[in-house]
């Protein structure tokens, strides 16, 4: 603790002391240079203007927007317009290039994988995940499990125009009938056709069941769309059912749900919220994920 | 509360200060002196200032594709040039070591000669002195500024403090605008600046660097090493008795007297010192200190106050040196009638030298040594591999390669430690062997997305040791990388 003490004269240096005495240790008053202080007066006026200027003080509905009308979101807007006109003069190629031209051109090709890395970031992660690993019920990009095709122009396709999204009329579309809902099927028939299913992905079938009616009712309801080997037909979107890839899994259970209720999930059109070129881009990079056509 | 209030005990009032909270800093109008350490600083002055304004113009060839100015700062492209040496953004750690061998250069100095960076090599030192030059130019030597500022204003006071002002600016225009210089193309810019067609950012700069050098150099002196800097208090603790300080010899100096006392005193066979007071050691200091009283804060060891007092001393037919680079301990010992000692090699300064050359040889072998082509791999994460058709597992690499040369440069990718494995990517083409080959454009690097497919099992569920080499097709250098390679 402090104590204080009579202010007395440094001999040493000359100055006064503050009184403040520490164990024996006496403090020198060393006053501030005068234009510190008028330093720190500068600041305070300089924080008033600022007050002025600027957007600062809050208030019950909303706050002082200052003269200059400036806003994190005003530069926002014109950091994007700043970043949107650079990339028109670097991607100038990239507009009139057909999938398959980006593709065969490295330089192309760089600048569409950054675009379109960036791009799927923002609008494709969401469902397919960082890197396009999937989910269940969402496709895994970096298999070969397509369901209506992997070449660049299918993937162009799909992206623009969506699955079963009934706002775009070139949307791909396809329904598997809810063989268990619509009472086409019983549901022993239902077990028959899953334990049959699974074995041609290799999988064990259900203990018990008859794998051979299975077959019968699969040639009977499946195979007009997933072929009569079931490797699927991609005019139809159908499953591969050959390749144990299964988008909403490959177990008992979600096979009986599946042939019980159906799937068909939505996948929304892309082409009426991006630009071409973000689609072009898009497409190369789902193509690039390691698994494109 | 009265400031001259007591201590009352428990409860009582504080005791305040008496003396001011504030306080006028007072000006320090400096001489003009001449001698041997006037005209050394003038000389660093010179080396200096003509380094900073010519090195920016200074081309040096590097290649039709990377520019060619001797010492450039290219943030946009995050390059640093500097003479032969391309320093790229993961090299950063040159800096940090250039850093290390500057503070320890400094260290050294400090054993050696104290605080001779501030009086000779600072900034802050340099422009005041240029600063101080153009002052006394225009408006005279020490007295002529005291009396014109004393003076009322009139039309020969307001000329000279506007040539006296304009100069200043003039110069830390200058100053500002070279240091633009070493951020872009300095002819280029210079000529843009001058038809307004540079960027802002430079214009901005300029002005800032004009500003701070008129302000501190012109305004601040020595307030920036009293009060803004904080060397003077790191010097404090680093000097030790057997660096040489600008010191004043007090056994030689002491009992002050004038000319004429001295030669009473030593008739009557009283003790007479040198310093015959003639305050002309404080008139030249540019810090406005009095070097008598000892080694201080304040002191910049510029050695100016020992040039102005060889030339009393030479006048007056006295030994020169009276103030000199010298230590206490020295002054201590004649004044007992010892011989001074002085101890240049010393373990401090022994200790200094070789950490210099460790540091110094380490970074020089580590620049030497660099390679010219470069390599790292970044695993795909998500996911960690793909269950792919026929009963493969791939996994996903992203490759960036570095291409450090002013060339264009290919690259031969190979892919080793996983059997059957096959290997795709997009941005690479083949060769004839069937290696994978990338291309890279002159000091850039690429980033490349590489697929490697192997049957299911190749790999144990912790992952198998995978390794990506690369070749130069010019000249057979190679980079090499290890990562996993996962399965179920």
């Amino acid at each position: 603790m402090a104590t204080n003490e009579k202010i007395q004269v440094d001999s040493v240096t000359g100055q006064t002391t503050t009184g403040h005495e520490w164990d024996g240790i006496r403090e020198l008053n060393t006053p501030l240079p005068r234009w510190w202080l008028w330093t720190f007066y500068a600041c305070i006026l300089f924080s008033i203007g600022y007050w002025v200027v600027y957007p600062a003080w809050p208030g019950i509905s909303g706050f002082t927007h200052g003269l200059l009308g400036q806003s994190s979101r005003g530069d926002v807007a014109v950091d994007v317009a700043a970043i949107q006109a650079q990339r028109a003069v670097t991607e100038a190629g990239l507009k009139d290039a057909t999938v398959d031209q980006i593709a065969a051109d490295k330089k192309l090709l760089g600048l569409a994988l950054a675009h379109g890395k960036a791009a799927f970031a923002e609008d494709c992660a969401p469902c397919h995940g960082a890197g396009g690993q999937g989910g269940k019920g969402y496709r895994n990009l970096t298999n070969e499990d397509w369901l209506w095709g992997g070449k660049l122009d299918d993937i162009l396709q799909t992206v623009t125009h969506g699955i079963r999204d009934y706002t775009d009329k070139d949307t791909r579309q396809s329904a598997m009938p809810a063989f268990g809902a619509m009472g086409v099927l019983k549901s022993d028939e239902i077990k028959q056709v899953v334990s049959y299913v699974r074995t041609l992905s290799k999988l064990p079938p259900e203990a018990g069941v008859d794998v051979a009616a299975g077959q019968k009712i699969f040639a009977d309801n499946c195979a007009v769309c997933h072929g009569d080997d079931g490797k699927g037909k991609r005019e139809f979107g159908s499953a591969n059912l050959t390749d144990g890839l299964q988008l909403y899994g490959g177990d008992i259970k979600d096979l009986t749900y599946t042939v019980t209720n159906a799937r068909n999930s939505t996948m929304p059109a892309w082409g009426a919220r991006l630009d071409p070129v973000t689609l072009k881009t898009l497409a190369v990079f789902v193509h690039n994920l390691g698994a494109g056509e | 509360m009265s400031a001259a209030e007591k201590y009352q005990g428990d409860g009582g009032p504080e005791v305040y200060d008496e003396g001011p909270l504030y306080s006028s800093a007072a000006k320090v109008y400096p001489q003009k002196v001449s001698g041997n350490y006037r005209r050394l600083k003038w000389a660093i002055l010179i080396v200096c200032l003509g380094l900073y304004y010519v090195l920016p113009f200074v081309r040096w060839d590097r290649g039709p594709n990377e520019p060619s100015q001797s010492i450039l700062i290219d943030l946009p492209h995050s390059r640093f040039y500097w003479f032969f040496i391309e320093i790229w953004p993961q090299e950063v750690y040159y800096f940090t070591g250039i850093l290390i061998l500057a503070a320890l250069a400094l260290f050294l100095s400090n054993a050696l000669f104290g605080r001779v960076w501030c009086g000779y090599f600072c900034i802050q030192t340099v422009w005041t002195d240029l600063f101080l030059w153009v002052e006394r130019l225009v408006e005279g030597d020490r007295r002529d500024r005291i009396k014109l500022d004393a003076a009322p204003w009139s039309a020969s006071k307001i000329g000279k403090r506007v040539a006296k002002h304009g100069l200043w600016l003039l110069i830390a225009a200058g100053t500002g605008g070279v240091f633009a210089l070493y951020f872009a193309d300095a002819p280029t810019l210079v000529a843009n600046l001058f038809t307004l067609k540079a960027p802002l950012a430079a214009y901005v700069w300029i002005g800032i660097l004009t500003f701070t050098t008129y302000y501190l150099a012109g305004h601040m002196r020595e307030q920036v090493c009293l009060y803004m800097c904080p060397w003077p208090r790191i010097q404090a603790a680093l000097t030790d008795v057997d660096a040489l300080n600008v010191t004043y010899r007090r056994d030689r100096g002491e009992p002050r007297l004038s000319v004429k006392d001295a030669a009473r005193a030593r008739a009557a066979g009283k003790p007479a010192g040198d310093c015959v007071d003639c305050m002309q050691c404080v008139a030249v200091c540019p810090v406005g200190v009095d070097i008598r009283k000892g080694s201080q804060l304040g002191c910049i060891q510029c050695g100016l106050c020992i040039d102005a007092c060889d030339a009393v001393m030479a006048k007056i037919h006295r030994p020169t040196r009276l103030i000199a680079y010298d230590t206490d301990e020295n002054v201590k010992r004649r004044t007992r009638g010892e011989k001074p000692v002085y101890k240049l090699v010393r373990a401090r300064t022994i200790l200094y030298v070789v950490v210099i050359a460790v540091v110094g040889s380490l970074m020089l072998y580590k620049l030497t040594t660099r390679q010219h082509i470069g390599l790292s791999v970044l695993h795909v994460r998500a996911p960690m591999y793909t269950l792919a058709h026929d009963g493969l597992v791939r996994n996903g690499y992203t490759l960036r390669f570095a291409n450090k040369w002013s060339e264009p440069r290919a690259f031969a990718l190979t892919v080793s430690g996983v059997a059957g494995a096959t290997v795709k990517s997009e941005e690479a083409d083949a060769l004839p062997d069937g290696r994978l080959k990338v291309t890279l454009d002159p000091d850039a690097t690429l980033e490349a997305q590489l697929y490697v497919t192997a049957p299911v099992g190749s790999a144990a569920p912790a992952g198998a040791p995978i390794a990506m080499t690369i070749t130069d097709l010019k000249n057979g250098e190679t980079a090499k990388v290890s990562d996993h390679f996962f399965g179920p």
